[in-house]
């Protein structure tokens, strides 16, 4: 058996960062994701890596974004109200098609809110948080170990199409310790970057990183080459975890950590005889329409259980498209729902069909 | 028949966007010549801002980097960081730089970050129409102080080479300008030592220039350049502030 190691996941972040060959990190201290940047700042001198404690969240975006450019993997993390302050350079990394890879470990907000753990940033990460139209590919893992799988995939898949990936975990993602075992890193994909800025060594024509194109012909097109990469990513990335969906009276959706306490409720409902299902986004964009469609006939309902006053569960009833009702439980301000308030309110559902 | 003048290498053949009397066209020019000289275009990378400049990608024959307002000195760092044997440089206004990127430089500076700054300095935001710049003189009328800039309401001028030189990271400072041969010249000489300065890996260097806006200045080329002379070489006076005696 492999060897596993107890580990918080905001370490498992950054040492899945440095598998996957990242070795330039520019980070900024907030709670609760600050151990990333203790865990980079110890590590990453030692294997020749760079740690750079930015001056604000603003500058330690754009120093990926001239890592990024120079063709680097890199990444930055924070939580909520930093990843505010990074949304203009997501913007411009995504205009610019940088790969780059942004770790969200979420608290409660808005404003300063509190440090304790929330899905409340789920419409700034999906529906983009900063200006233009664009996309972030936002990871939503649900465990240590799959932090570990996650992260290594965030690289591969921001340089597979020069996006940032986002993974966005909720406070007690990055806070908690779980057993994980760092599997072989068995293909880092390396793709050509025949675009990054390291010096033409005058071989070559310059080459330059910009988002800005003035004519609006011009621009339109870029748009339109961003939105056909993204149709692609839909196409392609969409991952879900689907959970006794096949018989299931009532389907809940959630996803990171209340998956795991919805996961606890179904064993609850069984015992009262009620058969719940999960689905489980793993990808929260591009969001996993396909598996409602699949159990929309069966299911009498949807419930969407959220760490928020109810965001995703907008593209639920996209997904769902009035097939059934969904229904919405949440929680705010760091404040976590119970097995049992989700119990009550599946049995309210079932009671009212 | 010997060649007495050309294009630099590093300077693209195409014609630049800048207004009649505008002098960023000349300091393009010096750089170009510096990165000739120093035979460095080929491991340069270029961080253009935001502002008339936002472009000036186009006019440099080695790899550019646009970046958002005021970020250039991050944006370096991630590029120097990744190569450290590249020659990076930020060429970056007064509203770029000393407004809204105030936090970026003196981080940069203060890191000791191994590029080169080309700060020019008009005293005005030219691209979005003559606004006050954190260099705009007391009494200077523009866009957003039409009753000239009072320091009871807008606050004094940003002296950035000064400010600059009280980083340990910064060593080499130093303010030129563009008004006429003589000073021209001098800030070739500037250009060249900041990047030899990067070039020997001894630390972050800036040459502040003082230039030109006729357009929102509202004056003909040849008064806008007397006007750098006679009003803001007074409060912004040419010389070296740090490092002109670092051997490189």
């Amino acid at each position: 058996m492999k060897e596993k190691f107890l580990m918080k996941g905001n370490e498992v972040i950054a040492e899945a960062a440095i598998r996957a060959g990242c070795r330039f990190y520019f980070g900024y201290p907030i709670t609760p994701q600050t151990e990333v940047a203790h865990y980079m700042a110890k590590k990453m001198p030692k294997i020749n890596g760079t740690f750079v404690q930015a001056e604000s969240e603003i500058a330690a975006i754009n120093m990926v974004y001239g890592a990024a450019s120079a063709g680097a993997r890199a990444m930055t993390s924070s939580s909520s109200p930093g990843i505010s302050l990074k949304q203009e350079g997501i913007s411009y990394l995504s205009g610019s098609e940088l790969p780059a890879v942004v770790v969200n470990i979420v608290r409660a907000g808005p404003g300063l809110g509190g440090i304790l753990p929330a899905q409340c940033d789920y419409f700034q990460s999906v529906k983009g948080g900063g200006h233009g139209d664009y996309n972030l590919v936002v990871l939503a893992p649900s465990g240590v170990q799959e932090l570990y799988e996650l992260t290594v995939e965030a690289f591969n898949i921001a340089d597979r199409y020069r996006v940032v990936v986002m993974i966005m975990g909720d406070g007690i993602l990055g806070q908690m310790m779980e057993a994980v075992e760092f599997r072989e890193v068995e293909n880092i994909e390396t793709v050509s970057k025949d675009w990054a800025v390291t010096g033409t060594h005058m071989k070559r024509e310059h080459n330059i990183i910009t988002s800005i194109y003035i004519n609006p012909e011009v621009l339109e097109k870029h748009n339109l080459k961003l939105q056909a990469k993204y149709k692609l990513i839909s196409e392609k990335e969409k991952r879900v975890e689907t959970y006794n969906c096949e018989n299931a009276d009532i389907i809940v959706t959630a996803y990171g950590t209340v998956a795991r306490i919805v996961k606890n409720v179904i064993k609850d409902a069984k015992k009262e005889g009620i058969n719940v299902g999960l689905i489980r986004p793993i990808t929260l964009w591009p969001f996993p329409d396909e598996a409602y469609k699949k159990h929309s006939d069966h299911v009498s309902a949807f419930l969407t259980v959220e760490m928020s006053a109810g965001q995703m569960v907008e593209d639920v009833r996209l997904s769902v498209n009035g097939k059934k009702p969904v229904y919405f439980l949440g929680r705010m301000g760091g404040m976590i729902p119970t097995q049992q308030e989700i119990l009550d309110k599946i049995k309210t559902i079932v009671k009212g069909n | 028949m010997s060649t007495v003048i050309k294009k630099p290498h590093a300077l693209m053949d195409i014609s630049m966007h800048y207004c009649p009397g505008c002098t960023h066209g000349i300091i393009h020019r010096l750089i170009a010549e510096v990165l000739d000289e120093l035979d460095v275009e080929g491991t340069t990378v270029g961080i253009s801002s935001v502002g008339c400049t936002y472009n000036n990608y186009e006019y440099f024959n080695c790899d550019m980097v646009q970046s958002a307002h005021g970020r250039a000195p991050a944006v370096a760092t991630g590029v120097k960081r990744v190569n450290p044997d590249n020659v990076v440089f930020t060429y970056q206004g007064d509203g770029d730089l000393a407004a809204i990127g105030t936090a970026e430089i003196i981080h940069a500076a203060a890191r000791g970050e191994k590029t080169t700054t080309i700060f020019v300095n008009n005293a005005i935001y030219g691209m979005t129409g003559g606004q006050m710049a954190p260099t705009t003189l007391v009494g200077q009328i523009t866009t957003t102080s039409p009753y000239g800039r009072n320091p009871e309401v807008n606050g004094h001028p940003i002296d950035v080479c000064n400010l600059i030189s009280t980083l340990e990271g910064a060593v080499f400072v130093e303010r030129v300008s563009m008004h006429d041969i003589k000073n021209i010249n001098n800030a070739k000489k500037a250009i060249k030592k900041a990047f030899m300065i990067q070039i020997a890996k001894k630390g972050f260097s800036i040459v502040e220039v003082l230039s030109s806006c006729p357009t929102n200045w509202g004056l003909e080329p040849q008064d806008s350049m007397n006007w750098i002379k006679d009003n803001m070489v007074p409060k912004y006076p040419v010389g070296n502030f740090k490092g002109k005696d670092l051997e490189v």
